[in-house]
């Protein structure tokens, strides 16, 4: 019996990608977004893994852990201007956000 | 090595299972609560359960990485911040209009279906099993080595990356403090 192959990790990436990408879309809260933003980062570097394993190759887990680097810087200036936000008063809603002006 | 034997594969087959209804389970969990403390709750255990399935592919460095730099660091930045903000933090379904939100789900239906009939169609086969990989694949060793020879362009840019959102981070606290000095001094003017 062979164990899981490529195409149960994509069908698991894939289910993450939507799951974020409509939490992305359906909610009003910066900080839901935010997390929803993580989900579908990490059903990326899931395939991106899942590949190099399939290939053998460890370029696709220097792309995931550039990733991860770049989802923390997202996550630092993502916080700040709900932070931003919060001191000014704001509701949390991303409609709010339609300009960016201080 | 146990993974290549049939006994090994049932039991990859299992942690696999319950991996995936945890990454499965969490992650929906994250898009529907309405507290935002319950919701990076839930992607913590998604990162966990991530993790597990990273093991499960052989990228050990990535596996802890994971759990080290999002699990821990990331989110407990977001769980402060949702402290800071505390009930203002609340984020019921307010929705935008109807139609957005009907397209945003028609969206989601139609990104599903596309990649789920693409994977079926042409993402055949199984993975090279442990032995076809090098013994160092996924190790510390390894990652280090690709990332100083053939990835150090990449390497360099994500310092930057780094840098640069750090200054943005200190430069959108800094403003916000500015503009509550503002506000009081206008307060003040207003009372004299």
């Amino acid at each position: 019996m062979p164990g899981p192959g490529i195409a149960a990790y994509l069908g698991i990436a894939t289910f993450l990608f939507v799951t974020g990408a409509v939490g992305v879309l359906l909610r009003r809260s910066p900080l839901i977004v935010l997390l929803s933003l993580e989900i579908m980062l990490n059903g990326a570097n899931l395939a991106l893994i899942a590949f190099a394993r399939h290939w053998g190759n460890g370029d696709g887990q220097i792309f995931a852990i550039s990733v991860m680097a770049v989802a923390a810087a997202e996550v630092v200036v993502g916080l700040g201007l709900i932070v931003a936000m919060a001191r000014k008063n704001l509701d949390l809603d991303v409609d709010d956000l339609s300009s960016l002006k201080g | 090595m146990l993974a290549y034997t049939a006994v090994g594969n049932v039991f990859v087959w299992i942690v696999w299972i319950a991996a995936a209804a945890a990454c499965i389970g969490t992650g929906v969990l994250v898009v529907t609560r309405t507290n935002p403390f319950h919701s990076a709750l839930a992607l913590i255990g998604n990162l966990g359960s991530l993790a597990v399935l990273y093991l499960l592919l052989s990228a050990e460095f990535v596996a802890a990485a994971q759990i080290l730099v999002y699990a821990g660091a990331v989110m407990v930045m977001f769980l402060f911040v949702i402290a800071y903000l505390g009930g203002k933090a609340d984020a019921p379904w307010i929705g935008g209009r109807s139609w957005h939100q009907v397209a945003a789900a028609l969206a989601g239906i139609a990104i599903l279906a596309d990649v789920l009939v693409a994977i079926s169609l042409s993402a055949g086969g199984t993975l090279k099993t442990e032995a076809e990989v090098t013994r160092s694949f996924g190790s510390p060793e390894e990652i280090g080595r690709l990332f100083l020879t053939d990835h150090l362009l990449a390497f360099e840019i994500t310092s930057i990356v780094l840098l640069v959102a750090a200054v943005g981070g200190v430069v959108l606290g800094s403003h916000a403090r500015r503009t509550e000095a503002e506000a009081a001094a206008e307060s003040a003017e207003d009372a004299a």
